[in-house]
C-alpha cells in the first residue's frame, strides 16, 4: 500500500519561505473592489465623476499600494 | 470611401510596417548561442527583467479587443461595462500569491507549460492533456478576436471590399506578416514589440482624456450625456450605475475574468519568460498603472455618447457594430494624422497579444500532445521546430474563424473560451499549493464544470440569438424568485471544485493509487540561480546543455 503521506508531503512546512504574514494584506484589493455598496452610488462627485467611477479608479491606487508594500516587506534580504 | 481616409492609411501602415521590422530583428535581440530550443524561442531564454517583463505581460493582458470592446460596452450598456477595472486590480494579487510558485517550481524543472506542471504534480498525463486541450481551444477565438480589432480600425478608415476575401484581405497580409516574425523570433518578437505598442497606446489616450472632455464641456457634461441616453432607453438594465439586478453578475464577472486571465496559457507564458520571482512580484505591483489607462480607455464608450458617434452598421442587415465607436470617435475628434496614430495602437495592440497567444498555444501542443503522445524523444531542437510550425497553424485557423464565420460569433466563443479556462483553476491555481485533490477526482471535476458551464451559456439568450447570448445566467433558471444574475464561469467552476473533492473523498476511502508527486514542496521557492535547475524536463535532463541564466 502506497500510503501518499510520506512521499507527498502535501502539509507543507508552514516555516516555507513564502509564507508572510504579510501575504495576508493581498485579499484587501482582492475583496474591497468586489464589493459594490462602496461604490454603487453617484454622490460625492469628484471633478464630474460620480463616485462608481472615481471610487473605483482610486481602488487601483489600493492595489498598487498594497502590492508595493508587500512586496518590499517580503522581499529578500541578506541574512534576516 | 477610403479615400477620405489617406492620410490615416498612410501613417497606419508605416507604422505597422515598422513594427513588422523589428519582429524580425527581434530574433537578433538579447540573441542566444542557439535559438533552437524551446526555452528560446518560446520563452525568450526565461531572460526577461523588469522592463521587459511589465511591456510583456501587460501587452499580453490588454488586447486590441479590450480597446474596442470595453468602451463598446460602456457605449452600449454603461456601467456593467466597467467591470473590466476591478477585474484588472483584483488580478495582481492574484498572480503576486499564486503564480510566483508557478514560476518556481517551472524554473527548477523546466516547465514551459501549465500542463507540464499538471502532468508532474498528478502523475497523470490525461489530466495534463486535458488542461493543455483547454488551453489550446480557449486560446484560438481569443487571437481571433484580435483580428475583430484591427477589422473595426479597417472599417472606419473605408478599408472593406464587396465579398468576404475582400473585406478580409488586409487582415490576411498583416496576420501573414506576424506569422512569419513569430516564426522566427519567438516570443523575442511580440516582448520587443510591445515597448512600441505601449508608448503609442499610452501618448493616444493620455491625448485623449485630456483634450476630448475639455472639447466635450467637460466630465459633468459627459456623464450627464450618458445618463440622458440609458434613461431613454427602454434596456432595464443599463445606466450610469448599477441596479439591484446587476451587482451580482458585476462582481461575479470581474472575479471569474480575473481568475481565467491568468489561467490563460498565453498570459502564463509571460510570467514564465521572466528571469526570476523577484521581477513578477516587483511587476505585480507596477502593472496596476495599465488599469489606470484601460478605466480612462472604458470612459471613452462615454466621450462617444457625448460626441453623438453613431456606430457603423454591423455584418447583418439592421444591426450596428459598436466595435467601431472608438476609432469613430477619433476619426471624428482628432486630425487625420493622430486618428493614423491612433489606429495603428489599436492593430500594433493585437498583434502583441496575438504572438503570444499563438507561442503559448503551440508549447501545449509541442510539450503536451507531441512530446507526450507521439514522439516522447524528441530533442529540443525538434521541439522548437513543431511549435514554431503549431504557432503558424494556429494563426491560419484563428484567420479562418474571421473570414469563414460571424464575427460576432468569434465573441461568442471567447465568452465560452473563459468559462472553459475557469476549468482548469482546481488543477493548476490550487495544485500549486495542494496535492488534496485526487486526479481523477480532478478529471471528473473537470467534465462536470464543463458540461455545466456549456449548458448554462446554451440557456442564455440575448435580443439577437437564442443561445450563447451572453455570460450572465438568470438565477430564476435554479428556481430562485429573483431577476438577479451571475457569471457563468464562476458557477462552473464552484461545482467543478465541488465534485473534485467529493470524487476525491470516495477514492480515497477505497484507497484508489494516486501516483507520486514529482515536485518538492521547496520547489515552489525556487528562485535564480537554484543548484538544483534541471536543463529541459527532467526527462530530458541528459542533454548538455547549461541552464540558462
Amino acid at each position: 500500500m502506497t500510503a501518499p503521506e510520506p512521499e507527498a508531503p502535501t502539509t507543507a512546512p508552514s516555516r516555507a519561505k513564502d509564507h508572510s504574514p504579510w501575504n495576508w494584506l493581498l485579499f484587501i484589493p482582492i475583496v474591497v473592489p468586489l464589493i459594490p455598496a462602496f461604490f454603487n452610488g453617484d454622490s460625492p462627485r469628484v471633478f464630474g465623476f460620480p463616485r462608481f467611477y472615481w471610487l473605483q479608479l482610486a481602488f487601483i491606487l489600493l492595489g498598487v499600494g498594497t502590492t508595493t508594500l508587500v512586496y518590499q516587506m517580503t522581499k529578500k534580504r541578506g541574512g534576516s | 470611401m477610403w479615400r477620405d481616409h489617406l492620410t490615416e492609411i498612410i501613417v497606419f501602415s508605416v507604422l505597422f510596417l515598422l513594427v513588422s521590422v523589428m519582429g524580425f530583428v527581434a530574433a537578433r535581440w538579447r540573441a542566444p548561442k542557439d535559438m533552437a530550443h524551446l526555452d528560446e524561442w518560446g520563452l525568450g531564454g526565461r531572460s526577461f527583467g523588469g522592463w521587459i517583463t511589465w511591456f510583456l505581460v501587460g501587452g499580453d493582458l490588454y488586447t486590441a479587443y479590450t480597446f474596442v470592446a470595453v468602451p463598446a460596452l460602456m457605449f452600449g450598456a454603461g456601467a456593467a461595462g466597467f467591470f473590466a477595472v476591478p477585474y484588472t486590480i483584483v488580478i495582481y494579487p492574484l498572480v503576486f500569491l499564486v503564480l510566483v510558485r508557478l514560476w518556481s517550481v517551472s524554473h527548477r524543472h523546466g516547465f514551459v507549460t501549465p500542463a507540464d506542471f499538471v502532468r508532474n504534480r498528478f502523475d497523470s498525463p490525461v489530466l495534463a492533456l486535458l488542461i493543455a486541450i483547454t488551453g489550446i481551444v480557449a486560446t484560438m477565438p481569443y487571437i481571433a478576436l484580435q483580428l475583430v480589432g484591427i477589422e473595426a480600425v479597417l472599417k472606419t478608415m473605408g478599408v472593406t471590399g464587396d465579398n468576404a476575401l475582400a473585406r478580409h484581405l488586409p487582415i490576411i497580409i498583416a496576420f501573414a506578416i506576424l506569422a512569419a516574425y513569430t516564426y522566427q523570433s519567438g516570443l523575442r518578437a511580440p516582448a520587443l514589440i510591445a515597448f512600441v505598442k505601449d508608448s503609442l497606446i499610452y501618448i493616444v489616450i493620455l491625448v485623449a482624456v485630456v483634450y476630448l472632455p475639455y472639447k466635450l464641456g467637460g466630465w459633468g457634461d459627459i456623464f450627464a450625456a450618458a445618463d440622458a441616453k440609458f434613461d431613454a432607453s427602454p434596456n432595464p438594465n443599463d445606466g450610469i450605475l448599477l441596479n439591484g439586478n446587476n451587482q451580482l453578475q458585476y462582481v461575479t464577472l470581474a472575479l471569474g475574468s480575473a481568475l481565467a486571465l491568468f489561467l490563460y496559457p498565453h498570459s502564463i507564458t509571460g510570467v514564465l519568460a521572466s528571469r526570476n520571482r523577484d521581477v513578477i512580484k516587483r511587476n505585480m505591483s507596477a502593472l496596476p498603472a495599465y488599469s489606470l489607462l484601460l478605466g480612462l480607455i472604458a470612459l471613452l464608450g462615454y466621450m462617444a455618447i457625448a460626441a453623438g458617434v453613431k456606430p457603423l452598421p454591423g455584418n447583418s442587415a439592421g444591426s450596428v457594430d459598436n466595435n467601431t465607436i472608438v476609432p469613430l470617435l477619433f476619426d471624428q475628434q482628432f486630425p487625420d494624422w493622430f486618428a493614423g496614430v491612433a489606429y495603428a495602437a489599436i492593430g500594433i495592440g493585437a498583434l502583441v497579444p496575438a504572438a503570444i497567444m499563438s507561442i503559448a498555444a503551440a508549447n501545449l501542443f509541442t510539450r503536451n500532445i507531441y512530446k507526450e503522445y507521439l514522439k516522447r524523444d524528441a530533442s529540443p531542437a525538434q521541439e522548437a521546430n513543431v511549435s514554431k510550425i503549431t504557432s503558424l497553424v494556429v494563426k491560419v485557423g484563428a484567420v479562418a474563424c474571421i473570414v469563414f464565420l460571424d464575427p460576432q460569433f468569434s465573441i461568442d466563443l471567447q465568452l465560452i473560451g473563459g468559462v472553459i479556462i475557469l476549468q482548469t483553476l482546481p488543477a493548476v491555481a490550487l495544485g500549486l499549493y495542494t496535492r488534496w485533490f485526487h486526479r481523477t477526482g480532478l478529471i471528473v471535476g473537470w467534465v462536470a464544470g464543463m458540461g455545466l458551464g456549456m449548458w448554462m451559456l446554451y440557456q442564455v439568450a440575448s435580443p439577437t440569438r437564442k443561445h450563447f447570448g451572453g455570460s450572465a445566467f438568470p438565477l430564476s433558471e435554479f428556481g430562485f424568485d429573483t431577476t438577479r444574475t451571475i457569471y457563468v464561469g464562476i458557477v462552473a467552476v464552484a461545482v467543478n471544485l465541488a465534485v473534485a473533492a467529493l470524487v476525491t473523498l470516495v477514492l480515497r476511502a477505497a484507497k484508489v493509487e494516486e501516483g507520486a508527486d514529482g515536485t518538492e514542496p521547496d520547489d515552489y521557492f525556487a528562485d535564480e540561480g537554484d543548484p538544483r535547475v534541471t536543463p529541459g524536463t527532467d526527462r530530458d535532463a541528459d542533454s548538455a546543455r547549461e541552464p540558462v541564466a
